[in-house]
């Protein structure tokens, strides 16, 4: 059995999530008040960067099966945009506005390639050349 | 800290011939019938945001998240379970029928959920700070927080990678074993949030 390494992916993507998931929080919780938007900024800056991180590693990978990847990120990217555009309407119909709608669409954009990014990395990590696919 | 790839032989090693999963499974991995109920259903969601009523809502929301909530038990503590102990060829037949449900399912109940209920939260007030139970209302932007990554992040690649394995010609038991653990123990673990988010929603809901 022959193993290849590879980057943390996984753990990197959950920590991105969850940052962005903490920023969302921070700024839900203070509703309707004002709220400092510098840390939901930070934690979305932080996540977006770990995103930035993430896709750099996987790039550097040597034989990487990336058209296995894309194979199924494409369709997990079309189906998490379409979630992402639920919630940003759900934004947008109650009038959100400002920094907080950016910090929020922002991080909801980080949502949308991270998940796909996760999804078909898990996929194309068990790849194996010699087994071809079965009937669609 | 790196994860690592196994590129194992994809002959069942270390499992009896019989233990082997068929070969090149026939089956959707998004089953496409499903696909205009889903766009149905997020319709009707459109709907119940756009017209921002509160039974629409409270339908919505009470829909998906008591769909969301059975599930994740099933799964977590019904199915999960049973599914360890069943023989391979078993497991297979039944993630080959089970799993690509979900990939539609799963995803929709929870944009439903949480769509529609933070519409109502904001129709009724409930979001407003100024709110008596507004610790209550945090705790379950947390718990739902922690039940999005692990779904996120662990339970669904691990649903579409087992997919992807058993469409192969020669899916690697290996591979469907590591997986399948992935998705059982994650399945568990939401499932322990779900009595968190009951609690919760009971309390909201009571005052």
């Amino acid at each position: 059995m022959s193993e290849r390494r590879l980057p943390p992916v996984t753990q990197l993507a959950m920590t991105s999530l969850a940052l962005i998931v903490a920023g969302g929080i921070y700024l839900a919780s203070h509703i309707p008040n004002p709220v400092p938007l510098a840390p939901a900024i930070a934690l979305l800056a932080a996540s977006a960067l770990l995103l930035a991180t993430n896709l750099l590693l996987l790039a550097r990978v040597s034989d990487f099966p990336w058209r296995h990847f894309f194979d199924v990120a494409k369709w997990a990217l079309l189906a998490y945009t379409i979630i992402a555009g639920m919630i940003e309407y759900a934004f947008l119909r109650n009038h959100l506005k400002g920094g907080a709608l950016v910090v929020l669409t922002l991080s909801l954009v980080v949502f949308a390639v991270h998940v796909p990014t996760l999804i078909g990395f898990t996929v194309a990590r068990f790849y194996e050349p010699e087994s071809a696919p079965g009937p669609a | 800290m790196h994860d690592v790839a196994v590129d194992a032989p994809t002959i069942a090693t270390g499992h009896a011939p019989a233990a082997a999963p068929p070969e090149g499974a026939d089956f959707e991995i998004v089953p496409r019938a499903g696909l205009p109920i889903i766009a149905v259903v997020l319709g009707l969601l459109i709907a119940g945001i756009a017209v921002n009523e509160e039974w629409p809502l409270t339908f919505l929301h009470v829909v998906g998240g008591a769909a969301w909530t059975i599930i994740d038990l099933f799964l977590g503590f019904v199915l999960g379970p049973i599914m360890g102990k069943l023989s391979i060829p078993a497991r297979v037949e039944l993630t080959k029928r089970l799993m690509p449900k979900m990939v539609l399912i799963m995803p929709t109940v929870v944009t439903v959920t949480l769509a529609a209920g933070w519409q109502l939260a904001v129709h009724l007030g409930t979001v407003q700070s100024s709110f008596d139970l507004h610790g209550w209302v945090v705790a379950s932007y947390i718990v739902v927080g922690v039940m999005a990554i692990i779904a996120l992040g662990l339970l669904e690649p691990a649903n579409i990678a087992v997919l992807v394995e058993l469409k192969k010609h020669r899916p690697n038991p290996q591979v469907i074993e590591k997986l399948m653990k992935r998705f059982i123990y994650t399945a568990g673990a939401t499932g322990l949030m779900q009595v968190a988010t009951l609690v919760i929603m009971t309390k909201l809901a009571s005052g």
